[in-house]
């Protein structure tokens, strides 16, 4: 088994196996970090990568910059708000970092599929940081690795997502990944905030927080993010937060051993309480070497394929 | 040289008759003699053996472009594109720029196609200034000025209290209202229709209700009124049940479709496809179904060809920043033939009938027949030709298609366009 691909758009698309594959290189290459070694493996020696943000974003930003880094490549950065508001299209912008040379690109945008546009026109390899609503996969790895660190295999867990799922790219990588991967997934949230027809996917839904959370593993709390945008699909967050805060009461109803986990940045109170976490269970801001690590892993994997310049098409 | 024609040993296919091995002789852009054998050494001669020969086809949705946007298609090359399609009479859906709002413009509009159009061009008026569904705009006026109908395009109207002043404004005239339905309050865009290929590419989705909710209110408020009501691209199972509920119940209303509703479904979006986003989006394959239903039940009364070109940059971006349309003159009817015919859902006069007879009635143009005396307008189609769609060569402007290299049945040969023959084919 190997991992083949030129560009990293989303997890929908890789196999259990490729999956795997990249987690398990990334274990590797968290190793090495640890170990703070003198000799780390320069294999983007003489590389370029370039990132192209269009949103504030410092924390994943850095995770990538420092990996490329890591590994011996050269970083370069483009923040795209200004090209876009000129009417520069994202196909002219790729092509022009194309043109510079960069053989990997990096993409956080607010629209959903614009890494797979841009993937038809470059010949670097793309890596999505996040497409308007649809996957975050890199953030999505992070996550299951610190599942993984912590329970080991997969199989037959029960991961409980609670919150937005609808406008939460993590979320939405994460029950693809988890449900190839064979665990069991409960998404728990107002109709209002779950994405039509989610069920395909193969989770369970649930409306009520205490109903869903039994015997979970895993428990995935998600960002109410600060934008205006729930005035219709929620009375308030109050509400919310009555229903659907986890707090030590809710928690206790999931396995003793169970983690809690949340994508950050988090609301303190809103969608989790200050007491879970900061309380034993949670693994909040407490795995993030593993974000470096499945970022190197990543560039590692896509520069086997050619990495940029070194193939065509 | 003569200016008579004579097309030879046809089959004569109308919205109520078929007739073989005819021949029709054609002087002074007037059908003279319709017959068996007809021999005339001063006509020129076209053979039509094997192939049908149908009233030309009339669109009753076509966005122009011309003017405002002659960067995407112009009355010449639309024309050309139309004749290439076997169309003879195309609409102008009335968001050019400046919009079709007031008779200065229809007058325009007119000598305009007639100048540079090569098939006839019947204006629709705005039903508000400037399209913004705020302010009536003067449709007697229009009317006058020779509109075939009254419509905002696109742009449905979200304002209730003004669409029912519309549909009672308008009663008092023989024109249709032509509605686009769209509740823009939850349609999200109209981009992607909600479902599982929606949530798949995470784009947010239009659901059904938003073109039902529409439909239901124009359609009551049509009846309030006894208003003529034409529903243009019907695109959910849910309205054309509720379209037969309400022609069952005598609610006096036509609606169309488009051949994308009845040969693609959503999941032609996967891959974030630009070239299928349309508006309203493409459906599940129950809907497809549903449609082709519709049309054999003969509650979806008309096939346009919603024609809508714009430029390749527009769809060489990101999902949901790409341009709406298909570029769809030059396929509409074969798709129709193939999809419809083809499979058995319909026989050559219910085609005919859909896309001609009845947008002439519907319109209320002289059109959409054959018979001594009318003008030739006529179009004549081989049913047993494959060939693939080659979008590069198309006539439009827009020279791309979902359907590109899709192979078809019943190619157009010939166009006549008032007594006007064109080869095209090759």
């Amino acid at each position: 088994m190997s991992f083949y691909k030129k560009h990293f758009l989303d997890l929908k698309t890789l196999t259990e196996a490729e999956i795997n594959y990249v987690i398990n290189s990334a274990q590797k290459m968290k190793y090495i970090l640890l170990s703070k070694s003198a000799s780390q493996p320069l294999y983007l020696k003489g590389k370029t990568v370039a990132t192209l943000f269009d949103e504030e974003s410092s924390r994943s930003k850095l995770s990538y910059e420092l990996a490329a880094l890591n590994l011996g490549a050269k970083v370069i950065h483009l923040h795209t708000d200004k090209h876009f508001k000129k009417g520069e299209s994202l196909k002219d912008i790729g092509r022009y970092i194309d043109q510079i040379g960069a053989d990997f690109i990096v993409i956080r945008h607010e629209v959903s599929g614009s890494p797979h546009h841009l993937s038809k026109y470059v010949k670097a390899s793309i890596i999505n940081a996040g497409d308007g609503m649809n996957e975050n996969p890199s953030q999505s790895l992070i996550d299951l690795m610190t599942i993984q660190d912590q329970k080991k295999n997969f199989k037959d867990l029960k991961v409980v997502i609670i919150g937005d799922v609808m406008h939460n790219r993590v979320a939405k990588s994460n029950i693809w990944a988890l449900k190839k991967l064979g665990s069991q997934v409960a998404v728990v949230a107002p109709p209002t905030l779950l994405p039509y027809g989610i069920e395909s996917t193969g989770v369970e839904i649930h409306t009520s927080v205490a109903d869903a959370i039994i015997d979970a593993d895993v428990i995935m709390t998600l960002r109410m993010s600060d934008k205006n945008e729930y005035n219709r699909l929620i009375p308030s967050i109050n509400e919310y937060k009555k229903l659907y805060k986890l707090d030590v009461q809710r928690l206790s109803y999931a396995k003793e051993d169970a983690i809690v986990m949340h994508p950050g940045p988090i609301n303190r109170g809103i969608e989790i309480s200050s007491e879970v976490i900061d309380g034993e269970s949670s693994l909040i801001s407490k795995q993030q070497v593993n974000g470096v690590a499945i970022r190197m892993a990543l560039f590692h994997l896509l520069n086997k394929k050619g990495g940029g310049h070194n193939i065509v098409g | 040289m003569s200016d008579k024609l004579l097309i030879k040993n046809g089959i004569i296919v109308t919205s109520n008759k078929t007739i073989y091995n005819q021949s029709i002789l054609i002087e002074d852009k007037k059908i003279i003699q319709m017959d068996t054998g007809i021999e005339d050494d001063e006509a020129v001669v076209i053979d039509a053996t094997d192939c049908y020969i149908v009233p030309g086809l009339i669109d009753l949705h076509c966005n122009i472009q011309d003017p405002g946007f002659d960067y995407k298609e112009t009355m010449l090359t639309v024309g050309q594109s139309a004749i290439n399609g076997g169309f003879t009479t195309l609409t102008i859906n009335p968001n050019t720029v400046p919009r079709i709002d007031n008779k200065a413009i229809v007058e325009y509009i007119i000598s305009k196609a007639k100048n540079e159009c090569p098939v006839q061009v019947v204006p629709y008026g705005n039903l508000t200034r400037n399209g913004e569904g705020k302010v009536m705009s003067e449709i007697g006026e229009m009317q006058l000025a020779g509109i075939a109908a009254v419509s905002d395009g696109d742009h449905a109207i979200q304002d209730t209290d003004l669409m029912r002043n519309l549909c009672n404004y308008c009663s008092m005239f023989d024109i249709p209202v032509i509605a686009h339905c769209e509740n823009r309050l939850i349609s999200n865009g109209n981009e992607i229709n909600e479902g599982a290929i929606s949530t798949y590419l995470g784009i947010q989705g239009a659901p059904i209700t938003a073109e039902t909710i529409h439909l239901a209110r124009n359609i009551l408020l049509a009846n309030e009124f006894g208003t003529k009501l034409h529903i243009t691209h019907v695109s959910t199972a849910q309205s054309v049940e509720m379209i037969r509920q309400f022609k069952k119940q005598g609610f006096k209303l036509t609606c169309e479709t488009s051949p994308q509703y009845f040969t693609l479904n959503e999941e032609a979006a996967m891959g974030y496809n630009t070239l299928v986003k349309v508006n309203p989006p493409l459906r599940t394959a129950a809907d497809v179904e549903a449609i082709i239903k519709g049309l054999r039940d003969g509650i979806i009364d008309t096939i346009s060809s919603d024609h809508c070109p714009d430029t390749i940059d527009s769809k060489e971006v990101e999902y949901t920043l790409a341009s709406f349309g298909i570029s769809s003159l030059e396929t509409a009817f074969s798709l129709s033939y193939t999809y419809l015919v083809e499979q058995g859902h319909l026989n050559m006069e219910q085609l005919i009938d859909k896309m001609s007879h009845k947008p002439a009635q519907i319109l209320t143009l002289n059109k959409g027949t054959i018979q001594v005396g009318s003008t030739a307008d006529l179009t004549i189609f081989n049913p047993n030709e494959d060939y693939y769609i080659d979008a590069s060569k198309f006539k439009s402007k827009a020279r791309y298609s979902p359907y590109d290299g899709l192979v078809i049945k019943g190619r157009v040969k010939y166009t006549l366009v008032n007594g006007k023959l064109y080869r095209t084919d090759g």
